[in-house]
């Protein structure tokens, strides 16, 4: 299968040159392929929030190259990447823009990477659309598309966040943790429906969570991160004999080394 | 009474000449977030850049369009300042407005660069003496200045209304709101801001344009509190006609306009001109005061986005 993502030999710092420099990747090589759900886990501070964070270029690496399906995007700017990457964050808030109503934040989304130009915000003539798209959430959201994103509650606003993050065809979706500030309920709707999403619109995936059990049913590729290495990366037959306890088992293991 | 209605007249005028300025600051502090200073620069630049073209007999509504220009040029500079180079957004303004107090004294000497620092015209057309104001029935002609003052604002209260409802407005209003929304959906965050700093100082520099055709001179030293005034019209605004539903934005905005000037006449009746700036400043602490005041006292009762 084909390489979407490639990161060859990357070497990643923070604080370089001061006391507190602290080396988070080096000489870290990592593929993502095409059809890929790939889950990631790892303890606290493994740098699975830093390894998305150069994907989608919010970072710049110290050394090593970046490709995007063969195209080196190592120099590009993280809004340029966007266009092909869609990125859901932890914090509900990041997502979508409070003060613009859901109407508003959709049609928005419809036209990334297409033209803004002086046209009016919102095309009456996709309503529908929108309409069919929200009703994909099981929320009822699609009555509400009037009201200002910044009155709903996390779980809405991060279910938004995800169907506005794959309005448009992208490469590749990001996501950081995206059900850890939600409600048990909340959470497992907004997984289930990532996995309806991904499913849906065919769109290669890496999930960054702490919700082992999410990481075991879901996905078809975990990975697991440690001291900025991937020190399980398991795909296919061997992704599906994966349990909870094999995952359990692998955290003490390298938290004891 | 006669008194009264003179009054009344006066913060009308001015009313609607500042308003004009401060839908622009509404635009940068209330939507971007930021607290752009180059406007005490933004507002005199206008003023000279009009009074340097009127007296070498350039069409006065052409005056307008090149103040508003060269204020969205300033403020461009402001935002490539911030975003390009990383200089806080108060540093930045500082930096254009100082800048423009020798651009001013350029711009009044008329290209002598050993500067002035007022420049009259009187007799020279203006927009309040030519052109359609002429054909205003003499009963009206004392009205002038109010009428094309409110015609002026209401036209810019109506493009920018336009305007923050079009996808680039849309998107001006997430750069304010949630940048990294921005981000995601392909756009340069910063390009956002120095278009919102664009038109912010362009209504700004069109403002100091209409007061120095209603006064027929400018001087540099016309911008000094400007900032000032601007925010504490949009805070006044805001903050006591935020609850109206039906009002927009903007039209709090004026309605602020007039408020703070109105407060701003009556203060100054009885205490001589010097004290001008200093009950400013003043007035600016106790919108400040009233908006945090009305914040706690609406606190429950409105939901925080
Ligand atoms: N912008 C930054 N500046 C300095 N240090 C950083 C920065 N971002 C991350 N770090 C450091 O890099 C290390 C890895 O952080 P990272 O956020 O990638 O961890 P993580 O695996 O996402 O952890 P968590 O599970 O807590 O989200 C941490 O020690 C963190 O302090
Ligand atoms: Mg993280």
């Amino acid at each position: 299968m084909a390489n979407l993502i490639r990161l060859e030999h990357i070497d990643k710092r923070f604080h370089s040159g001061t006391v507190s420099e602290t080396c988070i990747f080096k000489d870290f090589s990592f593929m993502i392929q095409t059809g890929d759900f790939l889950s990631v886990v790892g303890s606290n501070g493994s740098g699975k929030t830093t390894l998305l964070n150069l994907i989608c270029g919010s970072l710049p690496v110290d050394s090593g190259r970046i490709f995007l399906q063969d195209r080196d995007i190592t120099k590009m700017p993280e809004y340029q990447r966007a266009a092909r990457i869609g990125r859901v964050f932890q914090d509900p808030a990041r997502g979508t823009c409070p003060s613009l109503t859901i109407l508003e934040n959709m049609s928005l989304a419809d036209h990334k990477g297409g033209h803004y130009g002086l046209s009016r915000g919102v095309n009456r003539k996709r309503l529908d659309y929108y309409k069919s798209q929200l009703e994909l959430l099981c929320l009822g959201l699609e009555d509400k598309m009037d009201l200002p994103v910044g009155v709903l509650s996390g779980g809405q606003r991060q279910a938004l966040a995800l169907l506005i993050s794959t309005l448009t065809p992208i490469d590749l979706l990001v996501l950081d943790e995206h059900t850890a500030a939600l409600d048990p309920k909340s959470s497992e709707n907004v997984m289930e429906l990532t996995d309806r999403l991904v499913r849906e619109k065919d769109v290669t995936t890496i999930m960054v969570t702490h919700n082992l059990r999410f990481a075991v049913d879901y996905g078809s590729r975990l990975v697991m991160m440690h001291a900025g290495q991937a020190v399980i990366d398991a795909a296919g037959e061997v992704k599906s004999r994966y349990t909870m306890d094999d995952l359990l088992k692998a955290f003490q293991q390298v938290s004891m080394e | 009474m006669e008194i009264f209605l003179g009054l009344f007249k006066n913060v009308l005028e001015e009313g609607f000449i500042y308003g004009i300025m401060a839908m622009g600051v509404y635009i940068t502090y209330k939507i971007l977030d930021f607290p752009d200073l180059s406007v005490d620069g933004t507002f005199p630049l206008g003023a000279c850049v009009t009074a340097g073209l009127i007296s070498t007999g350039v069409n006065p509504w052409l005056a307008c369009l090149a103040a508003f220009f060269c204020g969205a040029g300033a403020g461009c500079i402001t935002g490539l300042l911030h975003v390009k180079l990383r200089i806080t957004d108060l540093l930045s303004g500082i930096i254009v407005m100082t800048a423009l107090w020798t651009v001013d004294l350029v711009v009044l000497g008329q290209g002598d660069l050993t500067g002035k620092s007022l420049l009259q015209f009187y007799n020279q057309p203006t927009i309040f003496t030519s052109g359609p104001m002429k054909l205003l029935p003499a009963g009206l002609y004392k009205y002038r200045v109010v009428l094309l003052a409110f015609l002026i604002a209401l036209a810019v209260k109506l493009t920018v209304d336009w305007f923050l409802r079009t996808r680039t407005g849309l998107l001006l209003r997430s750069a304010g709101d949630n940048p990294q929304f921005v981000t995601q959906l392909a756009r340069d965050q910063g390009k956002m801001k120095i278009l919102g700093l664009a038109i912010g100082n362009g209504c700004t520099a069109l403002a100091g344009s209409v007061l120095a055709q209603q006064s027929e001179s400018a001087s540099v030293s016309i911008g000094i509190g400007m900032v000032v005034q601007a925010l504490a019209a949009v805070i006044i605004g805001t903050s006591m006609f935020g609850r109206i539903h039906i009002l927009n934005p903007t039209t709090m905005v004026l309605l602020g306009t007039l408020l703070y000037k109105t407060c701003l006449i009556i203060a100054m009746l009885k205490l001589p001109s010097t004290f001008l700036k200093l009950t400013m400043a003043i007035l600016f602490v106790a919108a400040l005061l009233t908006d945090r005041v009305g914040r706690k006292l609406r606190r429950g009762g409105v939901r925080h986005g």
